[in-house]
């Protein structure tokens, strides 16, 4: 059985069915319900299962996460929404210093099974704090796992295999794809929640990207192809950790390798996998691994944020200068 | 609401450095220092003699674990210890009105309290020694882990209680039906942004949980003065909280008080917020140094106070215990000393071998990897020297 949605209906149909699967799961955050979120992304689930179960919060992040990671404790599995990316830094504590590592000071006593949804990425024309890729800070941090769709079937299954999961879980939704339609198989999950997915098969070079850049990386390979080139995407899925495996056999197999994301250059995603990439295939590599991220640089106003963030081009002139070495 | 907020004979004065306070010391008291029992408008103590020498014997035990550790770290056997020095009665009062459903979030200084729920207070010392994380089973004893963030732990507290709620254990007919969790911090803490957002939480959902502040005046060098131009229960009206402020170093009145707001959140009533007025005679932590930062006539005040000397004096008096029954709570105390003590030295070693698994639920395969590479390395010492 399948449908096809946008990756918004994909979410809230996997909440909802995250709810009726399991009685200890519990939503909160801020305008969740009765508004159903700012992107409604849960729409009518408190009105279908009641206030103790979809919690309109009071404004405090901190007091969000925190207060979640208590009902965890009591046995429950919250699933909280902070409204937009830059509003996480007031729960970044609770986050790094308390949930990520209450099983580790437990002695592996405690789990804390919670979910911290986040809308995240740019070019949706946002204001300063409404666009941010803070990916890197939440793989930094043992314990989390850090998890990104970039497909309303992803977003359907990711959702919920997100919930499931018992280690606490960062949901990044690229949110500039909130609104794209898809094709979502009810019946069966694709994959298995920490593996990457090969979106494209290819063998002149890589792309690997996540979330919003996914499709992105994909359009260039179209265009690419018709130049004659022949392009692999790889979808990572899980940020962190991250599925080596499917990374290393891709690389080594077309020899160059291109890392695609929004967020900050320096220090980020795209550094950690170039590193592994050369500790593990520096004799395959035809070219250095190279990156196309966003600038050092906080999000810039929207209206230059086609220059900021990567797109079709600069992914290519990227794959001209691999293919060149 | 707030039909019992203490007394408040409060009055403005002004600082040395010209800082504007409110400073209260009424406060609901039962016993006096000098053994006294007095009574207190709107509380009651509804427990016998037997309770109250529970009680002392409790302060008593606590005040000697406290005592050894302090020693320990002195002679460099723990990296750190918080004393507690002068708070067993906050603690063993607050601890005894803690029911079987109910669950406790400490700080890092309610030794008393987890000597109280049954933790081995050898558990207690692997954290400051460094050879565990916090290594007590929190679910057992429903004495959550030590927080050593300042105030995280009134979060996870005030979640917890919605939980308790969601479960149905508040606010039930039968009174042993109901829960509620009592979390502890400093006065230190409430200038944290977690305990704000905790007291909105917690208002908001009317939720089980009984704040207890353990005002000890000192926020390692910083006085209550720093923190709060107000007495610091009355910052809880704001927050909708009805609060009380009890001698923090009559355990009879923390016992009465706790009980009365533990009752109220069982029943469903929403939370309350305690300020206990107690003093930390010691340092925060062995890593500060006291002289430095106040006056010797302060603590030689605060030591006339003593919330131990009271009750025994009270006990005394009316016959309760005597001088054998002393003598074998000493013999207990000096067995408990020569316990930790001992056992300090003996605590096994960690290795870093059992510590891979602890981080996730399921092992992702690179850090297997990383485990596996570092056995293979340190497997390479074998028949050298301990490293």
């Amino acid at each position: 059985m399948s449908e096809t949605m946008t990756m918004a209906k994909a979410l809230n149909a996997g909440l909802r069915r995250a709810l009726e699967a399991d009685p200890k799961v519990v939503l909160a955050g801020e305008d969740i319900g009765q508004l159903g979120g700012v992107f409604r992304i849960t729409e009518h689930l408190q009105r279908d299962f009641g206030p103790e179960r979809v919690i309109d919060s009071p404004l405090a992040e901190s007091g969000i996460v925190g207060t979640a990671l208590g009902m965890a404790l009591r046995g429950y599995r919250p699933v909280v929404e902070i409204q937009f990316d830059g509003f996480v830094y007031p729960a970044f504590d609770q986050i790094v210093s308390q949930v990520s590592r209450m099983r580790f000071r437990s002695m592996g006593r405690l789990g804390v099974p919670m979910v911290v949804r986040i809308p995240y990425g740019g070019a949706i024309g946002a204001i300063e704090h409404h666009s941010e890729s803070p990916e890197a800070y939440f793989a930094h941090t043992p314990g989390l796992v850090v998890a990104t769709p970039s497909t309303p079937l992803d977003a359907y299954w990711m959702i919920q295999q997100a919930v499931a999961s018992d280690d606490p879980v960062v949901f990044l939704e690229p949110k500039r794809r909130y609104h794209e339609k898809g094709e979502v198989d009810l019946t069966e999950p694709p994959l298995a929640f920490d593996a990457a997915r090969v979106v494209l098969e290819g063998t002149d070079a890589t792309l690997i990207s996540y979330g919003p850049m996914v499709k992105t990386c994909v359009e260039a390979a179209l265009a690419a192809s018709t130049e004659g080139r022949s392009l692999e995407v790889i979808d990572l899925r899980s940020v962190s950790p991250l599925d080596d495996a499917t990374i290393r056999a891709s690389v080594e197999k077309t020899g160059r390798a291109i890392v695609v994301h929004e967020a900050i250059r320096s220090g980020g995603i795209g550094g950690e996998i170039a590193a592994r990439l050369q500790e593990w295939c520096f004799y395959s590599l035809e070219a250095p691994v190279l990156r196309v991220t966003g600038y050092d640089l906080p999000y810039p106003p929207s209206r230059v944020e086609k220059n900021y963030l990567p797109d079709l081009d600069r992914i290519l002139d990227a794959v001209d200068r691999s293919m060149a070495d | 609401m707030t039909e019992r907020q203490g007394p408040d004979a409060s009055e403005t004065v002004v600082t040395p450095g010209g800082t504007r306070i409110v400073r209260s010391e009424e406060f609901i008291q039962l016993l006096t220092p000098e053994g006294e029992r007095v009574e207190a408008e709107g509380f009651t103590y509804d427990h016998d003699d037997a309770t109250i020498a529970a009680n002392l014997r409790h302060m008593v035990l606590g005040r000697r674990f406290d005592t050894e550790a302090t020693a320990l770290q002195r002679k460099g056997q723990l990296g750190l210890w918080p004393p507690a020095l002068g708070q067993e009665a906050a603690q063993v009062g607050s601890g005894a009105a803690v029911a079987d459903l109910d669950m406790i979030f400490p700080s890092y200084r309610e030794h008393s309290v987890a000597l109280m729920r049954g933790i081995d207070p050898l558990d207690m010392l692997k954290t400051f020694r460094g050879t565990a994380m916090v290594d007590w089973d929190s679910v057992a004893h429903r004495f959550h882990l030590y927080s050593f963030v300042i105030g995280t732990q009134a979060l996870h507290a005030t979640g917890y209680a919605m939980g308790m709620q969601r479960d149905g254990v508040v606010g039930n007919p039968d009174p042993a039906d109901n829960g509620a969790v009592l979390v502890y911090f400093g006065d230190g803490a409430t200038s944290q942004g977690d305990v704000s957002e905790a007291l909105v939480f917690a208002a908001s959902y009317d939720a089980p949980v009984v704040f207890f502040v353990q005002n000890n005046q000192w926020a390692i060098s910083e006085p209550i003065e720093r923190q709060s131009r107000i007495p610091l229960y009355r910052r809880a009206t704001g927050f909708g909280i009805p609060s009380v402020r009890v001698d923090g170093n009559d355990v009879l009145a923390v016992q009465a008080v706790t009980e009365w707001a533990m009752d109220r959140a069982r029943r469903g009533e929403g939370p309350t917020f305690i300020e206990a007025f107690t003093y930390r005679m010691g340092a925060h932590t062995t890593s500060d140094d006291p002289t430095k930062y106040r006056e010797r006539a302060e603590e030689e005040e605060w030591r006339g106070k003593d919330p131990i000397a009271r009750v025994r004096s009270y006990l005394l008096a009316r016959g309760a215990i005597d001088q054998a029954w002393l003598d074998a709570l000493e013999a207990e105390s000096e067995e408990l000393g020569v316990r930790v003590r001992e056992g300090c030295l003996e605590l096994p070693e960690p290795v870093l071998e059992d510590y891979w698994e602890l981080a996730y639920a399921t092992l992702p395969p690179g850090l297997a990897e990383q485990r596996d590479a570092y056995l293979a390395y340190e497997a390479g010492f074998e028949g050298e020297d301990a490293r």
